[in-house]
């Protein structure tokens, strides 16, 4: 890593996301300087005087939809405008109702238009800029839901599945750029998404999970589980032959 | 928010209360601790932020910038929701009053939907209520308070042995030139070392060198201890142990502040100590007579029971009145008090106590109790009837059902 004067700048997209949040609140407490973007200003302006006061050196904001992909531009414009980008943490998601899905095939759609296509839109943009600044670390969250199709939210999954995919690729590329790619696999969280889910002692707080990310962040892992006890579980089910899989009610 | 619960409901901050004050049996808790956004913090030291925010953070925050909060408990895993909610008081009490006087402003929740800002001036009588309102009036959303300013993030501090009640009361007499002071107490120590114990009292100072980061428990006790671990001899020993730490009879020091102000948050889980039955605790502030004359009974009556108590703190109250209706503090005498659990006969000694302390026109803990009968909480706290018109018609706790509904 270069030896650079001044605060880390780290760029968060869906930055009111529970677990963004954690993350950003690790940055904060280290001086990191921050921009924020999410869809909801009035919780962005919220967040940005907390941070400021847990340590943050500068706190930006912007209002930001990420399907609205004609906007990605102008959002990296200004995420870079200061100089380069430390890191970025692509944040934003969402779990659609598996039933639903199954029913539409514009929910299914939807699901991956956010989950998916709108983040492989974005880090089109960002993985250029990254390249051409010869550093940093771009960390995307996927999702343990992505190592493995299952009945119970398999499009979601696929969403998540093909954005792990994407960034293995986008890794290989631009570690030749000196450029680090971190995918985070969390596994239950007990955030707003899963306000509707049953809790179990699998879940883990935001906080949990938003240390664990900064951590795999800082030391640029290449694949991340979050927490780590979702590796050794994941390698299990990955494993199970499909012939025998395919029967069981997950 | 409330209206697809059916029952009715308690927030509950860290749940850090010892006693029933922070249950809801039959009814929903609101866990607080998702509220935890600091909102702003001005020049002049006035914080804002939301109610779960913990004030183990909120140090965290603002001692590099040179300020301290107003009061600590003994621990910094509670929230500023509970802080307010139990009108906390810590060890300068005798100079700065409860938490509550430092408290500006605040929002609360009313399951009619309303957001009540409630300050000295607005919504008067919910803001009585509310501080030291044990959550019954309903949800703290933010609270706005004033820091202190500090020299530096240590504490220079002074112990002093006593060898009983009498001289602690010589020494009590100057706490005035000290900005937090506090005692332990060998609760079975009798006769003529009855009260004797150790003197704490100290001042924020700057700490030359780096600062320490804040700690995490150094290390937790990882079981239940055996039933019987800590008994008369054993905690007897324990006493004459602190007592004689140290040969000299006073001794001066600086230190950080976490551990002179948060000595328990070092031991992960030490309630553990007392085995699976666990303890009561129990404080209680009475009026101060010319020899300390009920808390000499009280101590008394302790150290002849057969029941086993730890370590006793014993302070004095400051002057200033508590802002809330139900506030605990009150000019006096303090004793705080860990009782092990052994069934009827360790209630029937509380009972005893409460006795004594409604005598003398004192009052105990709410936040630590788990028994006070009806009548003795219509004596500790005769402001009942003008704070029961404020709780809010659907919050609910194990305790006000005890001490006042049906
Ligand atoms: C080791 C130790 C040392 C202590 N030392 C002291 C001391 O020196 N002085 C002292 O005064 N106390 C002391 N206490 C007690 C402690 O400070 C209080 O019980 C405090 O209120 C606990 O806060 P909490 O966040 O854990 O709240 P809880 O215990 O969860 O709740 C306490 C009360 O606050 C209410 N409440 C919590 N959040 C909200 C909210 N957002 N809106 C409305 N109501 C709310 C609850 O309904 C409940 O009535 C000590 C406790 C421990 C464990
Ligand atoms: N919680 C879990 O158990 C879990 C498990 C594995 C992976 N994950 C992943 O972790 C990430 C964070 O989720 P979370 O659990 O913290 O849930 P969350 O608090 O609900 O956060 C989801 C975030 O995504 C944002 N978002 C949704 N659609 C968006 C859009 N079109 N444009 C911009 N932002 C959008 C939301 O913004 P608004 O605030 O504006 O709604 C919200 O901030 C997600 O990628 C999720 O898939 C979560």
């Amino acid at each position: 890593m270069s030896a650079e004067a001044g605060p880390r700048r780290v760029l968060i997209v869906g930055a009111t996301s529970a677990i963004a949040t954690e993350v950003a609140r690790a940055y904060a407490e280290r001086g990191a300087s921050l921009f924020l973007a999410g869809r909801n200003p009035e919780r962005l302006s919220n967040a940005a005087a907390d941070l400021a006061l847990r340590g943050a050196a500068r706190v930006e904001t912007a209002a930001f939809d990420v399907l609205a992909h004609e906007s990605h531009g102008d959002l990296v414009t200004r995420a870079f405008a200061g100089g380069p980008v430390d890191v970025a943490l692509l944040a934003h998601g969402a779990l659609p109702d598996q039933a639903r899905c199954q029913q539409s095939s514009g929910e299914a759609v939807d699901a991956l238009a956010v989950n998916f296509t709108a983040t492989v839109a974005l880090l089109t943009l960002l993985a250029n800029r990254f390249e051409a600044q010869r550093r940093g670390t771009i960390a995307v969250i996927s999702s343990v839901a992505g190592d493995r199709g299952r009945q119970s939210n398999y499009v979601y999954g696929a969403a998540k599945g093909g954005l792990s995919v994407f960034l293995q690729g986008l890794r290989n590329r631009l570690h030749h750029s000196g450029v680090s790619v971190v995918t985070l696999k969390p596994g239950f969280v007990n955030t707003p998404m899963t306000s509707a889910m049953p809790k179990n002692r699998l879940f883990v707080t935001p906080r949990r999970a938003g240390r664990a990310i900064h951590r795999a962040i800082e030391a640029r892992r290449d694949v991340a589980y979050i927490p780590w006890f979702w590796r050794p579980v994941m390698a299990l089910i990955t494993h199970l032959p499909e012939r025998f899989f395919k029967r069981l009610r997950l | 928010m409330l209206a697809n619960i059916a029952e009715s409901v308690l927030a509950t901050g860290c749940g850090r209360s010892y006693g029933d004050s922070c249950l809801n049996e039959g009814g929903a808790l609101l866990d607080a601790t998702g509220l935890d956004r600091f909102m702003g913090l001005d020049d002049a030291g006035v914080i804002r932020c939301e109610a779960g925010v913990m004030l183990g953070e909120i140090l965290q925050v603002v001692v590099p910038r040179g300020w301290f909060l107003p009061v600590v408990p003994g621990t910094k895993w509670v929230t500023v929701g509970g802080a307010v909610a139990n009108d906390i008081h810590g060890k300068n009490h005798h100079r700065a009053g409860s938490f509550g006087a430092h408290v500006t402003r605040f929002e609360l929740y009313r399951s009619s939907g309303e957001r009540l800002v409630c300050s000295p001036t607005e919504n008067r009588e919910l803001f009585a209520a509310t501080i030291g309102g044990l959550g019954l009036t309903g949800l703290i959303l933010w609270v706005e308070f004033r820091l202190q300013r500090i020299p530096g993030p240590g504490v220079a501090v002074e112990r002093i042995r006593f060898a009983n009640l009498a001289e602690f009361l010589a020494i009590a007499a100057e706490d005035p030139a000290h900005e937090y002071t506090v005692a332990w107490v060998d609760c079975l120590a009798r006769g003529r070392s009855l009260g004797r114990g150790v003197y704490f009292r100290g001042s924020h100072a700057p700490l030359p060198g780096r600062v320490p980061p804040p700690s995490a428990p150094r290390f937790r006790i990882p079981f239940d201890a055996p039933g019987r671990l800590l008994n008369r001899a054993t905690v007897s020993a324990f006493n004459a142990m602190q007592y004689r730490r140290g040969l000299r009879k006073r001794s001066k020091r600086t230190v950080p502040h976490e551990p002179f102000f948060f000595p328990l948050d070092a031991i992960g889980e030490w309630n553990r100590l007392y085995g699976a039955r666990g303890f009561l605790q129990y404080q209680c502030v009475v009026p101060e007579t010319q020899d300390g004359g009920v808390i000499r009974a009280i101590l008394s009556r302790v150290a002849s029971s057969r029941e086993t108590p730890g370590l006793g703190v014993l302070k004095r109250f400051g002057p200033a009145a508590s802002p809330g209706l139900l506030s605990f503090p009150r000019p006096g005498l303090t004793l705080a008090v860990d009782v092990a659990f052994r069934g009827r006969r360790t209630l029937d000694l509380l009972d005893q106590l409460d006795g004594l302390v409604r005598d003398a026109g004192g009052a105990v803990y709410p936040a630590k109790d788990a028994r006070m009968s009806r009548e003795s909480f219509r004596s500790f706290f005769p402001a009942w009837p003008a704070f029961a018109r404020q709780v809010d018609p659907r919050f609910s706790s194990s305790f006000w059902r005890r001490v006042h509904v049906g």
